[in-house]
């Protein structure tokens, strides 16, 4: 092993010659070091699977030294660890790189501007509302008011549960669709996705960040809608007890937990798209493909939710299930009907999450 | 030369894996859907310490190869291995550029850099800063660490790549044409970044569709064409740049070819059957004058004499017998 220092130095400097049959057998087998002295002949030939094995002047710079540094390097172990120990997955590197996720989701302009949009609806169905009462008081029908606009003229809870209602058909889906939709498609169209892969983010643990990150989307958008529409009916309408759709009154701290519930049931609901949507992104490299697809599949549910004769399918369809968040306008709560919502969620998202899964760890990067 | 029995459990070896090549691959092959062979059957052997071309026309399959290295795309057959590690291990020791830039456009050079960063759970984040820093500094990007990739120039763009390569201690680096659509000025600067990186430790993995870069980078090349290797090895054994040959024009062939070998050349021969088709020999470490000196001496009638180092063209045309062309 004397011989190690010598060794190491031809395999840095002098450039050896690297039949790929030669170097796997000495790799495999390390030569003594006069081993190399009696294979001069093979070291010759540099080619490797090809018709002309000679190449003209192919055995300078090809003696027995540079063979022994190249291949057979096994004796220089220690000298050769440029880098030293393995490094080590750092703990919270997941959580740094979903901040990460976060940061590029929450800042992007396009994300922004949806954000902007759902927060603005509740303003307009509010002024909107006001307006309606205004008129109506003017021409002394007040007490004709229709249901939806009699309670959130009565009270400024209400606006946040219409709110919720009007985005969740449509709006909300979209903005969710967009940044899930995006999620894979959107890094492969882009290019970055074989560079993440290469980091090595790795595919499961990219796939789970892009999945929260998705959720936390979901999330806030249902808190900037109910917060959003909070402030907004508190600045029209009167603050004061609430009364329920089965009748009842509730204090305002009472109709405040059921505006939190049922923004974490819509929030969860928008998860569930979520996962529709990922699936989706893991099969295109065009990303408004995997949005539109998902935006496409909610109004072909809503379709099919609307005609009675196709009753029977509408427990497997999401958008039954979004809505039902107005269990929480029930008194008691209508836990019954909220936990089958989040069990119809919580399948999807094992579906769908399984469906990205398989497809996003088993597929070529060509982007 | 013929195929070599390896165990079946270590298919590249049971040496350490520091010992063992920078990049392995045996019987690689990518088949695309639609049947066509993009990367056939390759056996690569990337010696440490070397930067290694990787040299092919375009279209041969150095980028399918390199995404296969990456874990981008899996092998139809065939195996490799980075730095004698599973490849979830050795790729935080790797910096790689795969088929040009592509980065954020609405971040700016240091904030894709710390997204890249980001995504490698070996990385420190508590360094991250001092680091992107450095990677910037590398390429010469400083004075627009700050600016949005959307305004990048093309070449800004791909040294902002070669910076993401660089962000962490690497001990391979993958380099995909790292000089596409570069002015001859910022060739010149890939070129030096590689030879100072490789004069670092560094492995140095580059692929081009263009022979005269890669003669003069790299310490070894392959030599692709439609999927296959063709060769691969030192320079010098593949006789790009570093094998001059003397060359004499004269019709006393046989006079020319003794004093040759009396003056120690290697592979003396005569260049073709006829008298005047002149000798040729490698040089070593002669000079020329004073061989040229001793064949006038000996009295042998030199008409000309020429020092010529063969080109990797030359080798690349002498093994498939074609121009170096786009393959379909
Ligand atoms: N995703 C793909 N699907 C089908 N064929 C492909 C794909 N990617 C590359 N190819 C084909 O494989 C061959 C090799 O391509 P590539 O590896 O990009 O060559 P190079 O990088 O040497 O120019 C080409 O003929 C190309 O058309
Ligand atoms: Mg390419």
């Amino acid at each position: 092993m004397s011989t190690a220092e010598t060794r190491e130095t031809g395999l840095r400097r002098t450039p050896g010659l690297v039949p790929v049959s030669e170097t796997l057998r000495t790799a495999d087998r390390p030569l003594p070091p006069g081993a190399a002295d009696s294979a001069p002949a093979e070291t010759g030939a540099a080619t490797v699977g090809a018709g002309p094995a000679e190449i003209e002047g192919a055995t300078v710079g090809a003696g027995p030294s540079e063979i022994g540094g190249v291949a057979a390097g096994g004796e220089a172990v220690d000298v050769i660890d440029l880098a030293g120990p393995a490094p080590a997955r750092r703990f919270g590197a997941f959580w740094r790189l979903l901040g990460s996720e976060l940061g590029l989701t929450f800042r992007r302009p396009r994300n922004l501007v949806m954000l902007a949009v759902l927060a603005s609806v509740p303003v307009i169905l509010g002024v909107a509302l006001r307006l309606v009462t205004d008129d109506m008081d003017a021409e002394g029908r007040g007490g004709g008011m229709g249901g939806l606009v009699a309670s959130v003229a009565g009270n400024s809870l209400m606006l946040a549960f219409a709110s919720l209602s009007f985005l969740v058909a449509l709006l909300m889906p979209v903005a969710v669709s967009v940044v899930a939709g995006d999620a894979i498609a959107g890094e492969a169209s882009g290019g970055t996705l074989r560079y993440l892969l290469a980091a090595p983010a790795g595919r499961t643990r990219l796939l789970l960040v892009k999945y929260l990150n998705a959720v936390v989307f979901s999330f806030a958008i249902a808190a900037v809608v109910a917060v959003s529409a909070l402030v907004t009916g508190m600045a029209l309408f009167p603050v004061g007890p609430v009364t329920l759709l089965s009748g009842t009154t509730v204090s305002v701290a009472d109709g405040l937990l059921r505006v939190l519930i049922s923004v974490g049931y819509v929030g969860a609901g928008m998860a569930a798209l979520a996962a529709v949507a990922l699936a989706l992104s893991t099969f295109t490299e065009v990303p408004i493909g995997a949005i539109a697809g998902t935006v496409v599949l909610v109004i072909v549910a809503q379709v099919l939710r609307a005609v009675p004769q196709l009753e029977p399918i509408s427990p497997y369809l999401l958008p039954t299930w979004l809505t039902r968040f107005d269990g929480a306008l029930r008194d008691p709560v209508d836990l019954a009907a909220m936990r089958d919502g989040l069990l119809a969620f919580g399948a999807y998202i094992l579906l769908f999450g399984s469906v990205a899964w398989a497809r996003f760890t088993g597929k070529d990067i060509t982007s | 030369m013929t195929a070599v029995t390896l165990d079946a459990g270590a298919p590249f070896g049971a040496a350490p894996p520091s010992a063992r090549p920078a990049i392995v691959t045996r019987g690689l092959t990518k088949r695309f859907r639609g049947g066509q062979v993009a990367v056939d059957a390759l056996d690569l052997s990337v010696p440490r310490g070397s930067v290694y071309g990787f040299l092919g026309p375009n279209g041969s399959g150095k980028t399918t190869t390199i995404r296969m290295l990456l874990g981008l795309a899996a092998p139809t057959s065939g195996e490799h291995e980075l730095l004698g590690l599973p490849l979830g291990e050795a790729l935080p020791r790797v910096g790689a550029l795969v088929e040009g830039p592509a980065f954020y456009p609405y971040l700016s050079g240091e904030a894709n850099l710390r997204r890249f960063d980001a995504a490698d759970p070996t990385a420190p984040p508590a360094t991250v800063r001092r680091r992107v820093a450095e990677a910037l500094d590398r390429v010469g990007l400083t004075a627009a660490a700050g600016k949005r990739y959307r305004t990048y120039s093309l070449g800004m763009r791909q040294r902002l790549a070669i910076a993401a390569a660089l962000l962490g201690p690497r001990e391979l680096l993958i380099l995909d044409e790292p000089t596409n659509g570069l002015d001859p000025q910022g060739t010149r600067e890939v070129r030096s970044l590689v030879k100072q990186i490789a004069a670092g430790g560094t492995t140095v993995f580059v692929s081009s569709h263009l022979l005269a870069e890669v003669e003069q980078m790299c310490t070894h090349a392959a030599v692709m064409r439609a999927g296959r290797l063709v060769a691969q090895g030192s320079m010098a054994s593949l006789g790009g740049g570093q094998v001059p040959r003397v060359r004499v024009r004269t019709p006393d062939t046989a006079d020319a070819l003794r004093v040759l070998r009396s003056l120690g050349l290697a592979d003396v021969r005569a260049d073709g059957p006829e008298p005047g088709d002149g000798v040729s020999a490698e040089l070593g470490g002669h000079a020329p004058e004073r061989v040229n000196a001793a064949l006038v001496g000996e009295g042998v009638a030199v008409r000309g004499f020429a020092v010529e180092r063969p080109s990797l063209e030359d080798v690349f045309v002498r093994l498939t017998g074609e121009g170096f062309d786009v393959d379909g």
